[in-house]
């Protein structure tokens, strides 16, 4: 059971992801872009803990913590880049 | 016993998947970025929580090893995923400031934040602010 339920997961991540990329390509203004770059990680770090559950390891949450953080990093500098002109004044 | 965490753990799958695909489906269908914002933010982020959580009961039934990493990127995401919206609604209104035109009157002294000036702080500021900047180049 666990197993079809994992399935139909990976399969609805699969298509959120592809449901971003179009955002992000076409996204008429530079925050739509931003915002689909975010979603792109959230969805990733998701992926990511699903085959961690399929090869029954453990060794993917660390992987998915660093993406979070670096994911919330990156949005972040971005909007100020675009706010200020700077990231670090 | 099996079974029921097995339910358990399927449910939790099945439903991050779903609310994971309907805030990425907002945020390809809903029609501009104010309103787009809601998808990923609200929905996305409860659907990755819900995996995550799947996650972590898994690893407690099947290593018999109780691990609260998943807890820490669950917490780690529900903090940031507001402060992320925020500076994109920013940043959004910062490019576009005729948005201010389709607003109404606020029906105070003050206007819109983030298109009028703030209300003079004066008062509450210490000199180094408000007093005159002294380079020293």
């Amino acid at each position: 059971m666990i197993g079809y339920a994992l399935h139909f997961s990976f399969a609805c991540f699969a298509i959120a992801l592809l449901l971003n990329l179009y955002r992000l390509a076409k996204g008429p203004s530079i925050a739509d872009r931003v915002l689909a770059l975010d979603t792109m990680v959230i969805n990733g770090i998701a992926l990511l803990i699903l085959y961690g559950i399929t090869s029954e390891t453990t060794v993917y949450f660390e992987a998915a913590l660093l993406f979070a953080m670096v994911g919330f990093i990156s949005t972040v500098a971005y909007c100020r880049f675009i706010l200020r002109g700077d990231i670090i004044e | 016993m099996d079974i029921l965490v097995e339910l358990l753990i399927s449910a939790l799958l099945v439903i991050g998947g779903v609310f994971g695909l309907v805030g990425s489906y907002g945020l390809a269908k809903l029609p501009d970025l104010m309103t787009r914002l809601h998808g990923p933010t609200k929905a996305g982020t409860l659907g990755v929580g819900a995996v995550l959580i799947a996650s972590m009961i898994f690893m407690l039934w099947e290593e018999r090893d109780p691990s609260f990493h998943e807890l820490m990127i669950t917490l780690f995401l529900f903090l940031t995923a507001p402060i992320t919206a925020n500076f994109i609604a920013k940043s959004f209104l910062h490019r576009h400031s005729d948005e201010k035109a389709k607003l109404p009157p606020t029906g105070t002294d003050y206007g819109w934040a983030s298109f009028d000036e703030p209300p003079s702080t004066a008062d509450d500021e210490p000199d180094s602010l408000t007093g005159p900047r002294r380079r020293s180049n």
